[in-house]
């Protein structure tokens, strides 16, 4: 399947700070066919660093992130869904954020672009979802950054959202979690090549970006799955180099991804979206969790992973025991994974079961109530 | 379609003859969600699910019951008070380690609690017993004594005793031999007793 990245154009967008983005562009893909009814629509929502190639091949013959999960006879089934994924607001991938043009300067926004929060990017997917002539979408899934979205339309949104489906997410990050971004993006800023946000495209920070990245890529992993990977293995080596090049296999994997990830990834951006991350607070304005959620009418799907350290299974118990709290219809299965953070995106059989008997329940559940 | 011959179990045959149309259910120990399944093809319930076995959980969900992947006596207190009509606890008070507190819990969050359990005052364990010396071993209660997930070994007296102290309410007692409902001396008699009591 090979898959096109479509754009679409919006003339405003309120934002939580107060200010107002203007000429937005916004990146998606889309999957399967809508059918008549426009009932069948399955919004995905990417992690920190996705974007909206989410299945399939694209003509670089690049496969989407989440292309195990969508597809025909997956668990995100193309042949019966319509689905839809879009880069997120701030990102860099073909929707507005920092690297792109501010329309009223003709130069790029840099650390001028305003500060943005998950629920504007929430709020710029619901244009495209409207855009596209959607008014209740079956569902609206995503790991990591994704289910941090996919909890703030069923809150912002209600009428909008007749399934919901969070993996390995947080109603609101923790002192370790705004640790570990923070440290990504004081690696950027002190790279000496981060001239305040305004580099130029042939120099990014990319030695800070690249440690932000390596740091990311250790809170992916899990203890095991690192030793079953690397294990204290030498790379290209029989003995110690007594110096500091590179020794270990793991060092050469993260070395590698970091490097690989300053050509994708636009530095500004990891500053933006790391900090709509640190800011999301699903209780923010209410007086609990239970309080904030009350206004979801979906039915959810939590999922969380034995060995993801990074959003630990406590985090997606809060938001299970919030809706339970409230008699909510939730499911709630702790999958069980050595693979750490990674293991919604990789360790993913049990993951497509269960979302797949979850989804045919709510598509079942919406057409009785539409009838 | 009986659900005994989809389910296999009689306590299940019971149970479902007790919920009614559009009932909201809660299932202690859902297992694989089968009694739920079933109930909300059949009966057209508002089913939810808690199981503290992953495996188990994960089938439920894939069914697409709403279950809650964990352990049953820590995790009732979030419910609500009136919650559900029927909270059902099937063969798995006699594993529970506070199982006094659960059906206190049962009856604040449900109208109704149906509770299902293997009646050790049979009269097969009883000579078993009497006979071999030993911890007994029927086919009702076929583990040793080391494996055995049964913690608390009731009877049919047993629980009657404590209706009373409770105060509980017995809406409907039923009592099971094999696969034939039985009515005369339970407590020697039935291998399943299936209460409904409410407050």
């Amino acid at each position: 399947m090979i898959t096109e990245t479509q754009y679409v154009q919006f003339d405003a967008l309120d934002l939580d700070c107060g200010e107002t983005l203007r000429n937005l562009q916004v990146a998606y893909e889309t999957y399967g066919r809508l059918n008549e009814q426009k009932n069948n629509a399955i919004l995905i929502l990417h992690a920190f660093t996705g974007d909206a190639h989410a299945a399939g091949i694209d003509h670089n013959g690049k496969q989407g992130w989440w292309d195990n999960m969508i597809g025909p006879g997956k668990a995100f089934d193309t042949n019966r869904y319509f689905v839809i994924c879009s880069n997120v607001l701030g990102g860099c991938r073909g929707t507005t954020g920092p690297s792109s043009i501010d329309p009223a300067t003709g130069r790029r926004y840099g650390l001028r672009f305003p500060v943005i929060t998950i629920a504007d990017m929430v709020r710029l997917q619901k244009k495209l979802v409207d855009h596209l002539g959607i008014r209740r979408l079956l569902a609206v899934s995503g790991g990591s950054m994704g289910g941090m979205q996919a909890l703030e339309w069923a809150v912002s949104y209600p009428e909008a959202v007749e399934a919901c489906i969070p993996i390995a997410a947080t109603a609101r990050h923790s002192a370790q979690q705004i640790a570990f971004n923070e440290t990504g993006r004081q690696a950027i800023m002190m790279d000496p090549d981060f001239l305040n946000g305004d580099y130029p495209d042939d120099r990014p920070p990319a030695r800070g970006l690249a440690v932000a990245r390596m740091i990311g890529h250790i809170t992916y992993m899990s203890d095991e799955s690192m030793r079953e990977k690397f294990g204290r293995r030498l790379r290209n080596r029989e003995a110690f180099s007594f110096g500091f090049d590179i020794d270990f296999e793991v060092e050469s994997y993260l070395r590698y991804r970091g490097q690989q990830f300053v050509g994708r990834f636009d530095a500004n951006s990891y500053l933006y979206i790391t900090k709509a991350m640190d800011y999301f607070d699903l209780t923010l304005g209410y007086p609990s969790l239970a309080a904030s959620l009350e206004r979801a009418t979906a039915r959810f799907l939590v999922i969380s992973f034995t060995s993801d350290w990074l959003y630990p299974s406590y985090q997606s118990l809060e938001i299970v025991n919030a809706l339970r709290s409230r008699n909510h219809d939730v499911t709630y299965c702790e999958l069980t994974s050595n693979y750490g953070h990674d293991a919604f995106l990789v360790d993913i059989a049990e993951q497509t079961e269960v979302i797949r008997g979850f989804l045919d329940r709510c598509q079942r559940e919406f057409r009785e109530a539409r009838a | 379609m009986k659900v005994r011959d989809v389910l296999g179990r009689g306590d299940y045959a019971l149970i479902s003859s007790l919920i009614p149309e559009g009932a909201r259910v809660l299932d202690l120990g859902c297992g694989d969600g089968a009694l739920l399944a079933w109930l909300r093809e059949n009966r057209r319930i508002e089913g939810r699910g808690i199981e503290v076995r992953p495996e188990l959980a994960q089938r439920a969900a894939s069914r697409g019951v709403p279950v809650y992947q964990g352990d049953l006596e820590s995790s009732l207190g979030e419910y609500p008070d009136g919650a559900f009509d029927y909270v059902i606890l099937s063969q798995t008070l006699q594993e529970l380690r506070r199982p006094l507190d659960v059906l206190e819990q049962m009856l604040r969050i449900g109208k109704h609690a149906v509770v299902a359990f293997p009646n050790f005052g049979h009269w097969r364990v009883r000579f078993n017993h009497l006979l071999s010396g030993r911890a007994p071993r029927t086919p009702l209660f076929p583990h040793a004594w080391h494996s055995s997930p049964n913690i608390h070994f009731l009877t049919v007296l047993d629980f009657e005793e404590t209706l009373v102290e409770k105060g509980w309410r017995v809406e409907s007692r039923l009592f099971l031999s094999g696969h034939s409902q039985i009515r005369f001396a339970p407590n020697w008699r039935a291998e399943i007793a299936v209460y409904m009591i409410r407050r």
